[in-house]
């Protein structure tokens, strides 16, 4: 459950940003004004796809495996829950990746971003004791 | 023992309900009245300054370019670009003399809205219109620059020369030129620009409001000795 809710909130931070990018939303709510210099820089694409419509795209995904895995038919180690824990790790990585474009190439932090980073760190986190505690209870 | 079925229940009431309250914010956020800011210092990109070097005028042959660094919002701007620079466009950009290359130099601590009438103009050049824009910002320099709400002037001035409203707020809204107008200004504070306007002629720097008839005379001593006289 925790995991579906962390996904919806991560979605709709992936949309702000999106919508911003796209022209949609006049200013973005950032004290500091790094997150424009983050959304605005060269590195805000990945492989030529805007980066926050590719956080749309994963959280979408997280959610939804994230409410399959609660249903009746996927309890225990379902592939759901695993699925869950593999994106959401490859999802950290990634995150990682970013947190360094801010860091050490752009040189600006995006609060959004690191709200974003946090929420994948505790998906991972909280996909991660699930999938274990379940299989424990099935051995 | 409450039913596991209805705690589900209850956690998709919950869940739906932050995603009611999600979704109304975003529809909230696209649909209220913008609000316009153009960042400066932003990380200049390679699409920011590809096949860019400025808004030109004149012809591509010209024997001579000049380059202006200017402020919109700066008053003595302003006067070059009411008082000198019709006389400017006559005797050198249109007699083939000069090819004059105009470049965005904002002051932001002293101006506030310099960047932002940059941009306003770098949005009519996405459709054709940057020198109506670039002229209709200068003309009404007093009214803006002390407006509460700029970014309405700007859009005022865009919808009166004719240009498409929905592609200029696109553009305005997401800082689409944030990167270029750096550029600029980043390439003035290289070549060490000390105020506005200042010209580049023939790789030297001319601050200050350049009367037309110096500036000929500038331009004469630069051109081939086989080019015609300059027409007056």
């Amino acid at each position: 459950m925790g995991v579906a809710l962390l996904s919806l909130a991560g979605l709709f931070i992936s949309a702000y940003l999106y919508l911003f990018k796209i022209g949609k939303i006049g200013t973005i709510a950032c004290g500091a004004g790094g997150c424009e210099t983050v959304q605005l820089s060269p590195q805000s694409r990945f492989l030529g796809m805007e980066v926050a419509l590719i956080g749309i795209v994963g959280y979408g995904i997280l959610l939804v495996l994230a409410l399959l895995a609660l249903q009746p038919g996927f309890t225990g180690p379902s592939w759901p829950s695993r699925l869950l824990v593999w994106l959401s790790g490859a999802a950290v990585l990634f995150t990682g990746y970013l947190t360094y474009l801010e860091l050490f190439v752009i040189r600006a932090i995006c609060r959004y971003c690191v709200a974003s980073a946090v929420i994948i760190a505790v998906i991972l986190l909280l996909a991660a004791t699930d999938l274990r505690r379940s299989r424990r209870l099935a051995a | 023992m409450a039913h596991p079925r209805s705690g589900l229940s209850r956690f998709y009431l919950l869940l739906g309900a932050v995603a009611l309250a999600g979704v109304a914010t975003l529809a909230w956020l696209v649909w209220k009245p913008k609000s316009v800011s153009i960042p400066a210092g932003v990380v200049v990109g390679v699409t920011d300054t590809s096949g860019f070097r400025g808004y030109l005028l004149g012809s591509d042959a010209a024997p001579v370019e000049v380059t202006e660094y200017a402020d919109y919002q700066c008053p003595a701007c302003r006067d070059f670009e009411l008082v000198q620079f019709p006389t400017v466009r006559r005797q050198l950009i249109e007699s083939g003399q000069v090819r004059w290359r105009y470049r965005d130099f904002p002051l932001d601590g002293a101006h506030r809205y310099a960047r932002m009438a940059a941009h306003a103009a770098a949005c009519a050049n996405d459709q054709g219109k940057y020198w109506e824009m670039h002229r209709a910002i200068y003309d009404r320099q007093s009214e803006w620059s002390v407006a509460r709400d700029a970014a309405g002037r700007f859009r005022d001035y865009a919808t009166a020369i004719g240009l498409a409203g929905a592609d200029y707020d696109s553009c305005m809204s997401s800082a689409r030129y944030a990167g270029r107008i750096q550029a600029s200004a980043n390439e003035g504070q290289q070549l060490g620009v000390p105020a506005t306007p200042t010209f580049l002629i023939g790789g030297r720097l001319y601050p200050g409001v350049m009367a037309s008839d110096s500036m000929r005379a500038v331009v004469q001593r630069l051109l081939p000795a086989a080019s015609p006289p300059p027409t007056p």
